[in-house]
């Protein structure tokens, strides 16, 4: 009788949180459709700030679902057991969030409506093309990916699958990095430290998603996580929180170095109001600083503050992105060095940027799309890792 | 018989009637949108000198006059499309001051053509550099890739649109350097506005035309040259 309640509890819960999200995607839809209907101007974006909060999500997501695949890299490609077992999730986990990153951001676009002109009309020359076919690419390759993983016939298959994957999704991280070191004018962009920082951050928010979305998944099924495994998961969180830390430390300290770029320096790390808040106390402090003391304090790093240090990781990504995409926008462009500049078009002036109600539902429609995703294929599927805890030693 | 072969004359002819007024008139549209038009030519590249010591400062002739031939609101918020503005400059270092338009550069290299995925921004062979409206979806990289903060995205619905100069909600725009008055052999409407002439606007590639010769012989400049677009404005005095 008790079981009986128990699995009717988690029914219900399981559909009341696929309910929630579902109305989370449908708000995210109306705002798109008042989007359509009013166009950009209820949102908080302007000539000067072109990409709002909806690309922070879709950039997350994107950059996540790229870093995820580590898991089943580090299990394919590298052999190790405790990986393999949990490549099925993080294949789908990556799928989940392609969907919800690629969904925000074509609905952000100012004519959605016309996605079959990007799809017909290619241009060599631009990133955004080569993202096109490389964010579609992923889409088909993980899924082969999963199919090797998945049908039992397929198994030989799975590690060129895996190989392929893993090569695909560092030319993807690398397209959206480059996506900004290609934008030669603009002081926050434009330099080829951004491709391989967009790789080694992808690595940490992947498997501060992954974290979260296992232990969520091992408290659904009341199994217990092996201690091993945990172990050597936390630690390598900890290393890519470090990692990636180290490629922003790099970026700024270069950036400062050069004359020409103290100005901007001095705006996104002291002067810019919301923007040095953002990188000091959401990115620094929540999402490196907190995260690595839960990870590798004495007394720490037990589950549940991996998975505190994870919820933090997360925060703290989202904090850097808005810094980096809006405020390195917010910084005007300059177009006369040496020269004070003023005009009706905001030359000179800090741009200013307030996040509307739409724009941020569309992005939490994104994330709405990708819990989708995740929670009907694991109901599905077979995503659970089932280990066998005496190949990890 | 003869009734016969009379009524297959009669229906042939009518037919051909018919047919001829069926497609005599598509034939006209045809000619109409594609008689006559002999294309951009690379022999010419559009350009414009801005003479700074003659622009004035508060003077906004140039602004108004290019918002009247395109259609534009005039608004100056941040969501207002501004396709030349003047801009106010003063040296940190001396003190100087300016007053100057700045409008799309036209560049040669223009990185808003590299970044557009859909191949909607373009440059004409004659240097233009426009956005096709039919092809544009708004993704706005063009706007993060553009050195001179160029381009507007219409933010809102369009009423009263000029016929000549077609715009629509959700895409990018900027100067065209009014293409429409160019292909006419009338030169944009800002540089026709300026009451001082500060704006020459002609073919830069031809040697004899007024631009050419005072490129020869003042000393001007393009802005961020060092970015090497080979922007078809220059500014003299700056």
């Amino acid at each position: 009788m008790y079981i009986h309640s128990a699995v009717l509890f988690r029914n219900r819960l399981f559909y009341a949180l696929v309910a929630l999200a579902g109305i989370v995607v449908l708000a995210g839809l109306y705002s798109v459709h008042l989007m359509e209907e009013h166009g950009h101007i209820i949102t908080g974006m302007n000539n000067q700030i072109v990409w709002g909060i909806p690309h922070v999500f879709a950039i997350f997501l994107i950059v996540a679902a790229s870093g995820v695949l580590n898991v089943s890299s580090i299990g394919s490609v590298f052999n190790k057991h405790a990986y393999k077992a949990r490549a099925p999730l993080a294949g789908l986990l990556s799928i989940a969030m392609l969907g919800g990153g690629l969904t925000v951001l074509m609905l952000d676009l100012g004519r959605p409506d016309r996605l079959l002109v990007a799809a017909t009309n290619f241009n060599p020359t631009s990133v955004f093309a080569w993202n096109i076919v490389l964010y579609s690419g992923m889409f088909g390759a993980v899924a082969v990916y999963l199919w090797t993983m998945m049908e039992g016939r397929m198994k030989p298959w799975s590690k060129p699958a895996g190989f392929f994957v893993f090569i695909w999704r560092f030319i993807l991280t690398t397209g959206t990095g480059v996506i900004f070191s290609f934008l030669v004018a603009r002081q926050a962009y434009g330099t080829a430290i951004l491709p391989p920082m967009f790789i080694v951050i992808s690595f940490a928010w992947g498997l501060a998603v992954f974290h979260i979305v296992q232990s969520a998944i091992y408290a659904w099924t009341n199994k217990v996580l092996d201690d091993y495994v945990q172990k050597r998961m936390k630690n390598l969180l900890g290393v890519f929180v470090i990692a990636a830390l180290y490629f922003v430390v790099a970026y700024h300290l270069t950036n400062l170095y050069f004359a020409r770029q103290s100005d901007f320096e001095r705006f996104i790390l002291s002067d810019g109001g919301i923007y040095p808040m953002l990188l000091w106390a959401g990115y620094v402090l929540i999402g490196n600083v907190l995260p690595l003391a839960l990870i590798y304090l004495p007394g720490f790093g037990k589950s549940y503050h991996v998975n505190l240090a994870s919820v933090l990781i997360i925060l703290g990504g989202f904090s850097l992105l808005y810094v980096f995409i809006i405020g390195g926008q917010a910084f005007p462009l300059s177009i006369f060095p040496g020269f004070e500049v003023k005009s009706t078009f905001g030359d000179g002036a800090i741009g200013l940027y307030y996040p509307s109600a739409p724009e941020i539902l569309l992005g939490l429609g994104g994330v709405a799309v990708a819990f989708l995703i995740t929670a009907v294929g694991i109901r599905m599927l077979d995503f659970v890792p089932h280990e066998d805890t005496k190949k990890f030693h | 018989m003869i009734d016969n072969t009379l009524n297959r004359r009669q229906f042939l002819k009518s037919s051909v009637g018919v047919a001829a007024v069926a497609v005599a008139p598509g034939i006209l549209l045809y000619g109409m949108a594609n008689g006559g038009s002999e294309g951009a030519s690379a022999k010419v590249r559009w350009g414009m000198l801005i003479d700074t010591s003659h622009c004035a400062e508060g003077c906004n002739d140039c602004v108004t006059a290019c918002n009247k031939e395109n259609g534009l609101s005039g608004g100056v918020a941040a969501t207002d499309s501004q396709w030349i503005r003047k801009i106010e400059i003063k040296e940190i270092a001396g003190g100087r001051q300016l007053s100057l338009p700045m409008m799309c550069q036209h560049c040669e290299n223009p990185p808003c053509v590299d970044v557009c995925p859909t191949t909607a921004s373009f440059k004409r062979a004659d240097g233009i550099v426009l956005v096709d409206k039919h092809r544009c979806i708004g993704c706005r990289y063009c706007m993060m890739a553009c050195p001179y903060k160029a381009r507007s995205f219409v933010h809102e619905a369009l009423h009263d649109q000029n016929p000549d100069v077609p715009r629509g909600k959700g895409t990018v725009e900027s100067c065209t350097m009014c293409v429409h008055r160019v292909d006419q052999g009338l030169q944009p409407a800002c540089a026709d506005a300026c009451a001082n002439k500060a704006i020459l606007f002609g073919n830069l590639n031809d040697p004899d035309s007024e631009i050419a010769k005072k490129i020869r012989t003042v000393a001007s400049v393009q802005v961020r040259a060092d970015l090497r677009l080979n922007p078809g404005v220059r500014y003299q005095g700056l």
